[in-house]
């Protein structure tokens, strides 16, 4: 390899601090010119702080250490002073305006103009350049809003070859892609690596990484673990998961009792109608069953109708029109608003935890006890005594790492957040609990406590409904895994039929 | 060695984080005292002299009133722009109950306080069941309402009051002790005359402040929770402690407790409660903190907002009628433009445009801030022009400090 040539960035001894806390202490990272770089390491462990400190977020003079760019020493005082050299960040959250075109959205602030008027002629034309690079067919007209989440990525993207990029880095630019819109994005990034693009990939999803990275920089805790080359190494998944986590995790599961008592909820013949086109049918007569004790996983691309399934039963959430029966226990109950569908002894653990989970800006206390007030107060009048009691009692239990139940949620990381979630939910005591998406966008070391949880209840003799993205996380958890595709369910696999062929095969002979 | 110094240094800085993720509070405290001080200098002791505490308090009662029921609504994440006309409207309506009609004001105040009620149910309705943005319907509940006093006066104005009715706004509480305690004491002050009620009233309310917040320290305390510093604790309620004796010590020495002080005084110690300790509270906090997560999480979100509204409404009309009393007589002008006063003063005290943050003691502090600066600049003889722009910029710092605050955090 000629990897005598000296790195295009090298980070020495980066050590960056915010107030009580170290977020980086000495951390070195060097991408070479041409590859593409993966960054991995648990939540929290400092990776975005790190791409902060790249690109100019938080200017030259806050940190500690040095970075060198192409050969000279830089110190980037805002983004526009990174970008202008080349170094471009695609963050999680997309940075598009989704009520102007693409066209408009690739040369936002970069507009193709003389005297401030702009050529449109030349915008159209350069667009349809960058959209063929990127392997979008869509015209540039067209509104941001109407592209899936992948095709935005893609737009994205586009963006950033509009501005000469040298170095571009993704934060986990696959998290919100179906698998079809992920694999599309990681060869468009190989083949940007064929042009001389280098790249930095922050992902959580080993398999992805071990695809298109030539090296792969751990960071855990704030600190560089260790770094790994394709080309000399074979990098493997659970190397990374060791380092990432700082010990060996044999069993990524945990193990459980598997056994499963009587029924204790069916839901039969569920219909749900879009809650805006009227004539659109979203779930399709879905039947199913949770016996008690029971972890049963519901399988399915994005978009398939599970979250819509899932909302629609927790107190008519989602949709519209709905018919079918929830039967509890034997007795059929009323799950037709939020209070009724808890009462009735439901949960709804969301996927979407930040919009629709938790209320950021209040504290870890308040957020676990909002949906059983009544169980911390006397005549609706609330025992702050008992309720920093109760918060604390699932601080231990769920292992939420804070100083105090009084800090605000926002602080907290995803997988803490998660708990937070979880807690609330646990405190509500329900029989059955619908988890949708429970690990999504946290790190190994919460996701495996997570399972714990789940076990746990599942010992409890509750119901749980996992749904879920990651079918390996499906096949390790669930009883029963049922398979659905376009609002209907599918197939219904047992964990002794059950693999990830076997699902996708049901998925797309239907 | 090194671990006494660290620990030498930590204490200061611990005092300074605390203090810049506090500031706020701290700030609104302070900034008050020092206006306060500023005027009582530069009028040469007007502003805290007894008849005008008395008169600063008159003055800005209405707009505390319903500066309580903003909050909650400010909190819920929505805005109500009616107010002031609602609260002209009740003044108008129970001028046309009472004097005109000729009604007992035991029935006229109950209904309407009630219509108040329904004024506000009737906004709510449309906002929290159909999803239309408060801001447009209290918009035009604003132009609804000044209408409809305009027409239910007839553009005149309308009065005055029965005795019984202006004892509301202009009305003291009597002294219930026995006059050879307020003279003996009196004398003991070297003041013509004190009123023993009212100082009483001060020394115990300086009590409770004082048993509560130690009470509330030590319960933090014991749950390992971070409190402020012992330094911090002791000024700020030295403060607040005399602040609170003196002002009583002063109206007690003019005409005693004006029945508004012990409306406002009570409404804001309910609503205080309301907002921190019950069910109802949290879960107003919990809609504007994140609707679509407290719906979720079993919260009536709707009915909370509905009701947020109905509340507002009725305040309002408390507001309207004591509005009325003191101007002795209804007019189609009363509570023009009010409602921009109480929306400053909810959100000098610390709410956030987005809900979900503010607390009722800010917002009387935010209201009192305001009523100082109006009261003041009115005893220097400032023109309104000036006072009017004075105040402006006044909202905008607060504001300003409150974003720049948060960013820092």
């Amino acid at each position: 390899m000629p990897s005598k040539s000296p790195p295009l960035l090298e980070m020495k001894d980066i050590t960056k601090t915010f107030p009580g806390v170290k977020a980086l202490n000495q951390v070195n990272l060097q991408v070479q010119e041409g590859e593409i770089h993966a960054l991995v390491g648990e939540n929290g462990a400092g990776k975005s702080t790190l791409m902060k400190v790249l690109s100019g977020v938080y200017p030259s003079g806050t940190y500690d250490g040095e970075i060198h760019y192409d050969g000279s020493l830089a110190e980037f005082s805002s983004i526009a002073d990174s970008e202008e050299k080349g170094v471009i960040i695609i963050h999680q959250e997309l940075a598009l305006v989704p009520l102007l075109s693409i066209a408009e959205n690739l040369f936002l602030g970069n507009e193709i103009a003389a005297r401030g008027i702009v050529n449109w002629r030349e915008t159209m034309r350069r667009s349809e350049d960058l959209l063929k690079k990127v392997g979008l067919s869509e015209a540039p007209t067209t509104i941001v809003e109407k592209l899936g989440v992948g095709k935005q990525q893609l737009v994205e993207i586009a963006k950033a070859l509009s501005k000469k990029v040298r170095l571009l880095i993704l934060d986990e630019p696959t998290a919100a892609l179906s698998e079809a819109d992920s694999q599309a994005l990681l060869d468009l990034m190989l083949e940007l690596k064929t042009q001389g693009v280098t790249q930095i990939i922050i992902s959580h999803k080993l398999n992805e990484v071990r695809r298109v990275a030539d090296t792969v920089t751990v960071i855990r805790d704030g600190a560089t673990v260790s770094t790994m080359t394709s080309h000399i190494e074979d990098i493997s998944e659970d190397r990374i998961v060791r380092d990432m986590v700082g010990r060996d995790m044999a069993h990524r599961y945990p193990e459980r009792a598997r056994k499963s008592g009587e029924t204790l909820m069916s839901v039969s013949s569920w219909n749900v109608w879009h809650p805006e086109h009227a004539d659109r049918q979203v779930i399709r007569d879905v039947n199913f069953n949770v016996r008690r004790g029971e972890v049963v996983g519901v399988a399915g691309l994005m978009g398939s109708g599970r979250t819509e399934l899932a909302m629609s039963l927790f107190g008519r959430s989602y949709g519209q029109n709905i018919s079918g029966e929830v039967e509890i226990g034997g007795q059929r109950v009323d799950v037709s608003s939020v209070p009724r569908a808890i009462a009735a002894g439901l949960a709804y653990v969301t996927e979407d935890r930040k919009t629709l989970g938790l209320v950021l800006d209040e504290s870890i206390q308040m957020n676990i006890t909002l949906s059983n007030l009544e169980a911390v107060s006397a005549n609706a009048i609330l025992n702050s005594k008992e309720e920093a009691k109760v918060a604390n009692t699932y601080r231990s239990a769920l292992n939420i790492r804070t100083p105090s139940v009084r800090q605000r949620v926002v602080n907290l990381s995803g997988g803490n957040q998660q708990k937070v979630v979880l807690s609330k939910w646990l405190f509500a005591e329900p029989d059955i609990l619908i988890l949708d998406e429970p690990t999504r966008g946290i790190d190994v070391g919460a996701k495996y406590e997570i399972y714990g949880i789940i076990n746990d209840l599942s010992a409890q003799d509750k119901g749980v409904v996992m749904i879920s993205s990651e079918m390996p996380e499906l096949l390790g958890m669930c009883d029963r895994i049922y398979v659905m595709n376009e609002g209907a369910f599918v197939g219904e696999l047992t964990a002794e039929e059950a693999s990830q062929e076997r699902i996708m095969s049901l998925i797309v002979t239907h | 060695m090194a671990q006494a110094q660290a620990q030498e240094t930590s204490t200061p800085s611990k005092m300074g984080a605390y203090l810049v993720a506090n500031f706020r509070e701290y700030g609104l405290l302070l900034a008050l005292i020092a206006v306060m001080l500023f005027f009582h200098i530069v009028t040469d002791g007007t502003l805290l002299r007894p008849v005008n505490i008395t008169n600063l308090l008159l003055q800005n009662s209405y707009i505390i009133i319903m500066a309580l029921g903003m909050l909650i609504v400010i909190v819920s994440g929505h805005i109500d722009l009616s107010v002031g006309s609602v609260m002209g409207f009740i003044g108008a309506l129970a001028a046309y109950l009472i004097v005109s009609l000729d009604m007992s004001m035991w029935v006229a105040v109950p209904i309407c306080i009630l219509f108040g009620g329904l004024i506000g149910a009737a906004q709510g309705y449309w906002v929290a069941y159909w999803g239309i943005p408060s801001f447009i319907v209290t918009l035009a509940g604003m132009l609804v309402f000044r209408g409809l006093s305009l027409w239910l006066l007839d553009g005149q104005s309308l009065g005055p009051f029965p005795r019984e009715f202006q004892v509301i706004a202009n009305g003291f509480v009597a002294d219930p002790f026995p006059a050879g305690i307020g003279e003996r004491l009196a004398a003991l002050f070297d003041v013509s005359r004190l009123n023993v009620l009212a100082l009483g009233t001060g020394i115990v309310a300086a009590v409770l402040i004082l048993w509560m917040g130690m009470r509330r320290r030590a319960q933090d305390l014991a749950y390992g929770v971070e409190v402020e510093p012992t330094i911090f604790f002791i000024a700020r309620n030295a403060i607040i402690v005399t602040a609170v004796v003196f002002i009583c010590y002063k109206l007690s020495t003019f005409r005693g407790l004006p029945n508004v002080l012990l409306t406002m005084g009570v409404l804001t110690l309910i609503y205080a409660f309301l907002t921190e300790s019950t069910i109802l509270g949290r879960r107003v906090y919990a809609l504007g903190g994140n609707e679509k997560a407290a719906t979720l999480s079993g919260v009536k979100t709707k009915r909370l907002t509905f009701l947020a509204f109905t509340n507002m409404g009725a305040l309002a009309a408390v507001a309207g009628l004591v509005f009325a009393a003191r101007l002795n007589s209804a007019t189609p002008k009363a509570g023009f433009a009010l409602e921009l006063d109480v929306i400053a003063a909810v959100f000098i005290g610390g709410a956030s445009m987005s809900g979900g943050v503010g607390k009722i003691v800010g917002a009387v502090v935010g209201a009192f801030l305001m009523g100082v600066l109006n009261n003041g600049m009115s005893i220097m003889g400032i023109g309104i022009d000036y006072q009017q722009m004075i105040k402006g910029l006044v909202l905008l710092a607060a504001v300003i400090f409150d974003v720049y605050n948060k960013s820092k955090q």
